[in-house]
């Protein structure tokens, strides 16, 4: 028979009843890094178009930029990318159906971590 | 009684019923950023802080301008399909559609805009 049969599946526990845990927060920041970026890749384009237009335009815009508030959003960027970079880099390894192990899954997770930091770092003083 | 056999009816489609396409373009497009963001990150970032003149003359490259338009179309491609993912998770109904519809306008507008000020710096 070619009839879908209805299965009684169980729902998901709801994401507020689980203890946090490295894993799950790990993959949390993965999806808030990833979609956070986009204001970093706004600023970035206004200020490529500044560049492109004028000027003055590029004054304001290289203002804004080079203010406090642009040295926030492009070092909170560049964290977010380096952190979505590894995470994105461990999905890879999880989709080979590897590290899937909780201590692996774990020190992985550590990595992202201390590896977001590091390269931020590192990338900050090569471009200086 | 449908005339479908079961695995024609399973072709293709998991629980998404769109297949493994969003799945599969996010692995593809993930590994491309990820041979390009580092090198990207490095031009961007060394040109941050110049002049006018200095920035112009960095895009105006080849491969700085080249990089720079790739990164920017597959990494809004990636964004518009990773928030759509996002916005399926917590929003439903008309909402979800009306926020799945102003990401994926977003990234292309983000594109578009980044393409102009490249092209109109390059050439």
């Amino acid at each position: 028979m070619a009839e879908a049969k209805r299965v009684e599946r169980p729902l998901s526990p709801h994401l507020q009843i689980y203890r946090p845990q490295l894993t799950s927060i790990t993959s949390i920041l993965t999806r808030i890094t990833g979609n956070g970026l986009i204001v970093g890749t706004i600023l970035a384009v206004w200020w490529l178009l500044a560049a492109a237009t004028s000027p003055e335009y590029f004054a304001t815009a290289d203002a804004v930029v080079t203010s406090w508030f642009g040295d926030l959003v492009f070092t909170a960027s560049l964290w977010a990318i380096w952190y979505h970079y590894l995470a994105g880099l461990r999905h890879l390894y999880f989709d080979a159906g590897k590290g899937l192990d909780i201590p692996t899954a774990e020190k992985l997770g550590w990595a992202c971590i201390g590896g977001s930091v590091i390269l931020t770092i590192i990338t900050i003083i090569l471009v200086q | 009684m449908r005339y479908l056999t079961d695995r024609k009816r399973a072709m293709g489609k998991g629980s998404a019923h769109s297949g493994t396409e969003h799945h599969w373009y996010m692995t593809v497009s993930a590994v491309a950023l990820a041979f390009m963001v580092p090198t990207w990150l490095y031009i961007f970032g060394s040109a941050l802080g110049g002049t006018q003149a200095e920035v112009v003359a960095t895009f105006a490259r080849p491969f700085p301008a080249i990089l720079t338009g790739l990164v920017l179309f597959v990494g809004m491609q990636h964004f518009a399909k990773g928030a759509t993912m996002m916005i399926e998770d917590y929003a439903r109904g008309s909402a979800r559609k009306a926020l799945v519809i102003l990401a994926i306008s977003i990234s292309y507008a983000i594109t578009a805009t980044g393409l102009f000020a490249l092209i109109r710096i390059a050439l």
